[in-house]
């Protein structure tokens, strides 16, 4: 290796915030390096790919559309990783918030009370919070690692609910399509503008957002979650209740997951089909880490992510590149951030220096 | 339940446990020196479609298995020079790789999806595989199924008899003192990394290319985490390894059980069964935290650089 | 005999290694004798790790030469020293609990010494031959540390040894243990093989080594023949003229007794722990009791009790009373409420989160104080001035209230970790290794800052290694070992050979007494 680190002694702040910029920018000239190698004209498939899609309002209204599920289960990783507890779960999470939202909405499809969206909501949310319950349950109780159990979880939900659209849920009149029935209007959640897809869900990112900034920033709550997740030693030492706080930070953790879950379905699908979810949950892990567990982060970090599931819709039809281009994406851009957070706590140098002084060292020893 | 049902059941356990054996060996290894990465499931993805593909526009499956086993060995190396050269966490790293690793396997695949091969066909030993009972499940299996007993022989071998599993022991016990005592920490942890490439590239190939030949994104279903929960449950003991891998393979199929004894439950009911079954054995073994840290090597997912 | 035909068996030339931030080592050089014993004497800190990582090949100078029997040589790894006949006693040992005595042996040795098995028959004949009997296929695990201490000895001894480098070898034996491991040492000597012994303890230093080199801040201090000086020209050597190096504390009297543990037994469910058997003790208003004993003997557990990490049930909970209350069931911040404050052995880790501020430090065991929460959200700013508090009234030396506990020096963060604890007034304070890893600027400036804390009433219980430590506070003391402990003593009356007795479990523990 050409490269050597040295330990800066002490984390470097800038640092912090220019390495998920540095990530960024590494994952677009590796993308457009991809394209070439592809056959496709490298920058032109960057716009197409990042600039097209919102270049109109209702890119924009598209944009935030898909950047809200995201940014509900990445506000919710960013309480339980900082408690360094790894819930892989989010999508788990989203999913048993969608499917317990629709089994009460196909149930009062003809109410015209506002109650009914409220009521739907409150069960997804409890939906999401009960299965991240699960995994707090499993882990204070028998010690289970929760990254297993989450993402056990989450094919066990994706399966609950593909029994669910082939059964129980299933439309009577939908022609034998894997769909529930569509809500009625009144479980469905107001669309802010005419004609654009943007819906009420936006109140709630806004409110999740500032409850998870108080809490982490601001609260003596957030306080012992992060001593929790720096040092459990140090928590035990002062009294500070490890199960409570594994239970408190997965249930907010499955609620805001939960909460996107039923949002999407009582929002821009209205109702309940088998892909709710194109990987939100997992999506919000590279969020979540993008945004460095900084709620204020996690906003630029899940904007960008719904821009690449946009591109990502964008390029198969523009460009007639696989849509998985989305995914690719988000490992490239994680493994960038977390290899140029190594600038974090250490300096590059140049080893070829140290080589020659090394031989000096040796020559001097002989004479 | 007759003996045919019977013989056929042991028969799938094997093959269905065969993959799971195969990652679970990697990551035991990997673990054994103190590395964790929960990047299994994407080195096997990215395995098993370009072992597809190898063999595929070669038509040569070994030219498959070879090219499966380099393309997770491809992935391993960038987990190896992001969690070990940059010191980065191994939970977000492994976490990276599966993520980065679903998305290149469906990207580059996108254009093979569903096209048809012919893969490994079973190859009876003869005699021996006339055996009632077992010698379906031992000696009438394809030739990676074979390859996956020695491998298990070999692991286990080196783990328990050699001066190389000592080594093993030693950095994932204590990296510190192993690397006073000249012992090469990151060596020996990046190799045991790229072993376990290989494993989970192998792995994916079994899938691609003998399970079920052809290439679908996302074919591994999980089988990545499960092996994960598998070295666990084996408390990091390789016999166990063989027996949790081969106890999953037989959760797997329980639809044929199921069918055997006429029951009719739906589908994607009984296909939680894996995991489910993965909760319930991480909940029986890790109850007792005390054995739990008896057994893990102690290093375990802790970042290490040399003179600190 | 000339120096040519017989050049010092080691000798080292302006050894220089320059740490970001610290230069560990400046111009060091040091020599020597075969069949010498040299002592390398400094504070923590000195650079003596540094020194014989250099010497043992672990890390490599920036600049000096080190000439082996008179040649010059570079020691790019350990292998290379051992092959050369270096051998190295570490004081964490650097044995795998996970293995058996001979295959820590043959890991160490390298792949042509043979398997486990070939050396099995060697390993028994020499630690037999050296009075240091060792079973070659027990697991490391179940060896105390003193066997684990002739584990390392004897893999040293396994090869054509030259040159024993023992870092501070005796800070995990009794008084008679080290004892035991001098007749071995000067054995080795007579024979031939170079001892270079590490220590902070001066006296045993001028009983066992011939000559000694002396490291301050780095550097070279002096060299002398350790017979020949007294303790405070040694101490001086190695600490300059600081203050609080003769200091003696008047001992007290203590008053009502503020917390009585009886009948204290805790059952250790963790094979690598120690249970405690009936531990017995009180600690009364104005005094300072001190526990010692050798790392190992159940001073983790009982602080693990004494602060609450580790509760007994409810009713157990009269085995520790504090003021007469039940104590033993509840939580450690209960516990803090009634006034009792801890101070654990690892400030950085246990004590104190090392990536968190000095200000969130403060609040970490102060959340209790009235005014630093308000409605479930900190108070900043109320934070920041306790925190400023601290580091004013006890000198810590930092660059503000942000700096992470992580980038302090020990002596710093412990006394930032003691200041927390006795700004917030407990009634008693129970500190483990108090000065552990501290220079002795800020040992003596946290000795005072107990006293002061005693004669304002307080009560004080000291868990430490350092007996000259426990000798020089402390009003009352008693040993622990294997999870037992002595009878209180007032120390005035009290030997370091009783207490050295006592941590080698030779005393009656007090039948307890009828409640």
């Amino acid at each position: 290796m050409l490269l050597s680190l040295e330990p800066r002694g002490q984390q470097s702040r800038p640092m912090l915030w220019l390495s998920p910029l540095l990530a960024a920018l590494l994952t677009l000239i590796s993308g457009a390096l991809l394209f070439a190698a592809l056959g496709h004209p490298p920058l032109e498939t960057l716009r197409v790919l990042l600039i097209d899609p919102i270049s109109d309002l209702y890119g924009i209204s598209e944009l935030l559309v898909k950047a809200l599920p995201i940014l509900l289960c990445a506000l919710g990783l960013a309480v339980v990783y900082n408690a360094r507890i790894w819930n892989i779960g989010a999508e788990g999470q989203l999913l048993m918030g969608a499917l317990a939202g629709s089994a009460l909405a196909v149930h009062i499809i003809d109410w015209d009370s506002r109650w009914a969206l409220v009521m739907t909501l409150a069960v997804g949310t409890l939906g999401g919070a009960a299965w991240a319950g699960l995994c707090a349950w499993l882990r204070t109780q028998f010690n289970a690692n929760e990254i297993l159990t989450s993402i056990m979880l989450n094919y066990i939900a994706l399966n609950l609910l593909l029994f669910a659209v082939h059964g129980p849920l299933k439309d009577p009149e939908g022609f034998n399509f894997p769909e529930s029935a569509m809500f009625g209007d009144a479980t469905r959640l107001p669309q802010l503008f005419e004609d654009l897809r943007v819906h009420a869900g936006f109140y709630f990112a806004l409110l999740a957002l500032v409850v998870v900034w108080v809490l982490l920033q601001k609260s003596f709550l957030g306080f012992q979650v992060k001593v929790l997740g720096l040092d459990k030693r140090a928590a035990g030492f002062v009294g500070f209740r490890e199960k409570k706080l594994v239970w408190i930070a997965l249930l907010i953790s499955g609620a805001l997951a939960g909460l996107a879950g039923v949002a999407e379905v009582t929002g821009p699908i209205g109702q309940l089909v088998p892909q709710v979810s194109p990987g939100y949950g997992y999506a919000a892990i590279t969020v979540a880490f993008l945004g460095r567990l900084n709620p204020i982060g996690i906003v630029f970090a899940s904007l960008l992510m719904a821009l690449l599931y946009l591109g990502g819709e964008n390029a198969q039809m523009a460009a007639n590149l696989p849509q998985s281009i989305t995914q690719l994406f988000q490992g490239m851009v994680l493994f960038f951030l977390l290899a140029c957070d190594v600038l974090i706590h250490y300096r590059p140098r140049l080893k070829a220096a140290g080589r020659l002084k090394a031989k000096g060292w040796t020559k001097e020893a002989a004479a | 339940m007759d003996i045919d049902l019977l013989t056929n059941i042991f028969y799938a356990m094997v093959r269905t446990g065969t993959p799971l054996l195969l990652v679970a060996l990697g990551e035991l290894v990997c673990e054994k020196t103190g590395v964790l990465n929960l990047g299994q499931e994407g080195m096997m993805l990215f395995g098993a479609v370009a072992g597809f593909i190898a063999a595929f526009a070669t038509g040569n499956l070994w030219l498959g298995v070879i090219f499966a086993c380099l393309g997770g060995m491809l992935l391993s190396q960038l987990f190896a020079l992001v969690a070990l050269g940059f010191n980065a966490n191994q939970v977000a790293t492994g976490l990276a790789l599966t993520i980065f690793g679903v998305g290149l396997s469906s990207f580059i695949g996108a254009g093979w999806v569903g096209k048809p091969l012919t893969g490994f066909e079973p190859v009876a030993i003869p005699l021996l595989s006339e055996i009632p009972l077992i010698g379906r499940m031992l000696f009438a299996q394809d030739l990676l199924v074979y390859l996956s007993f020695a491998l298990f022989a070999l692991v286990a071998w080196v783990l328990l008899r050699s001066r190389v599993g000592l080594i093993i022991q030693a950095v994932g016990e204590n990296p510190n003192a192993a690397s006073a005592m000249g012992l090469p920490v990151l060596r020996a942890r990046a190799l045991a990394v790229l072993f376990g490439g290989a494993m989970a590239g192998l792995a994916g190939g079994y899938l691609s290319l003998a399970y079920t030949p052809m290439w679908a994104e996302n074919m591994t279903a999980g089988r990545g985490w499960i092996a994960l929960a598998l070295v666990v449950f084996a408390s990091w003991r390789v016999g166990r390894v063989l027996l949790g891998a081969y106890l999953f393979g037989l959760a797997s199929i329980l639809h044929l059980v199921a069918q055997g004894i006429g029951l009719s439950i739906p589908g994607n009911l009984l296909a939680m069964l894996p995991y489910v079954a993965t909760i319930a054995v991480l909940v029986l073994l890790s109850r007792d935290a005390i054995r739990t840290r008896l057994y893990a090597p102690v290093s375990l997912g802790q970042p290490w650089k040399a003179g600190h | 005999m000339s120096e040519l035909q017989h050049p010092p068996r080691l000798l080292l030339r302006g050894i220089t290694k320059q740490y970001p931030g610290t230069l560990a080592n400046d111009r060091v050089s040091l020599s020597i004798r075969a069949g010498e014993i040299h002592a390398l004497l400094g504070e923590n800190g000195a650079g003596k790790s540094t020194l014989m990582k250099i010497i043992y090949g672990v890390t490599q100078p920036d600049a000096g030469e080190i000439l082996w029997e008179g040649q010059p040589v570079v020691m790019r790894d350990p292998a290379q020293a051992r092959e050369r006949g270096i051998g190295m006693v570490f004081q964490h040992f650097s044995l795998f609990e996970t293995l058996s005595v001979a295959e820590n042996i043959a890991l160490a040795m390298g792949a042509a010494a043979g398997t486990p098995k070939q050396l099995e028959p060697k390993i028994r004949e020499v630690s037999q031959r050296y009075g240091m009997p060792l079973e070659p296929q027990r697991l490391v695990h179940s060896l105390s540390i003193g066997e684990r201490q002739r584990v390392e000895i004897v893999r040293c001894l396994m090869q054509d040894i030259r040159l024993l480098i023992l870092d501070e070898p005796t800070s995990v034996l009794t008084p008679q243990e080290a004892d035991d491991l001098f007749v071995v040492l000067r054995r080795l000597a007579a024979e031939g093989c170079s001892i270079l012994f590490i220590s902070h303890k001066l006296g045993e230093v001028r009983a066992l080594c011939e000559s000694a080199t002396v490291l301050r801040g780095g550097r070279v201090s002096g060299d002398c023949v350790p017979a020949e000086c007294s303790d405070l020209d040694l101490a001086r050597l190695m600490v300059g003229d600081a203050e609080g190096l003769e200091a003696e504390y008047p001992k007290a009297e203590g008053g009502t007794p503020f917390l009585r543990v009886e009948g204290l037994s805790w059952h250790n469910a963790d094979p690598f722990g120690v249970s405690l058997e009936e531990i017995a003790l009180d600690v009364r208003a104005g005094e300072i009791v001190g526990i010692a004993g050798v790392a190992g003997n159940g001073q983790d557990e009982l602080l693990a009790l004494l602060s609450g990490e580790q509760r007994l049930a409810r009713d157990q909970g009269a085995r520790i009373r504090f003021l007469e209350a039940p104590m033993a069931h509840l939580r450690p911040d209960a516990r803090r409420r009634q006034g009792m404050a801890f101070v654990p052995a690892e400030r950085l880790g246990h004590g104190a989160v090392p990536d968190m501020s000095l200000a969130d430090n403060g609040l970490l065991t102060a959340f209790q104080q009235g005014g630093l929460i308000g409605g479930g959200l900190i108070r900043h700013g109320r934070v920041e001035a306790f925190a400023r508090r601290i580091i004013e009234r006890f000198a810590v030396k930092t660059p503000g209230t942000h700096t992470p506990a992580r980038s302090l020096s020990g002596g710093n963060l412990q006394k930032f970790i003691l200041g927390r604890e006795i700004l917030q007034q407990p009634k008693l304070l129970i500190a483990a290794h108090p000065t552990w890893g501290v220079d002795v600027g800020a040992a003596a400036a946290i000795h005072r800052a107990l006293i002061e804390l005693r004669d304002a009433g307080a009560a004080i219980l000291v868990i430490s290694e350092d007996l000259e430590e426990l000798f020089q506070i402390s009003d009352r003391i008693a040993a622990l070992s294997h999870g037992r402990l002595s009878p209180l003593r007032a120390t005035a009356a009290t030997s370091a050979t009783d207490v050295g007795r006592w941590m080698a479990g030779q005393f009656d523990q007090p039948t307890p007494t009828a409640a």
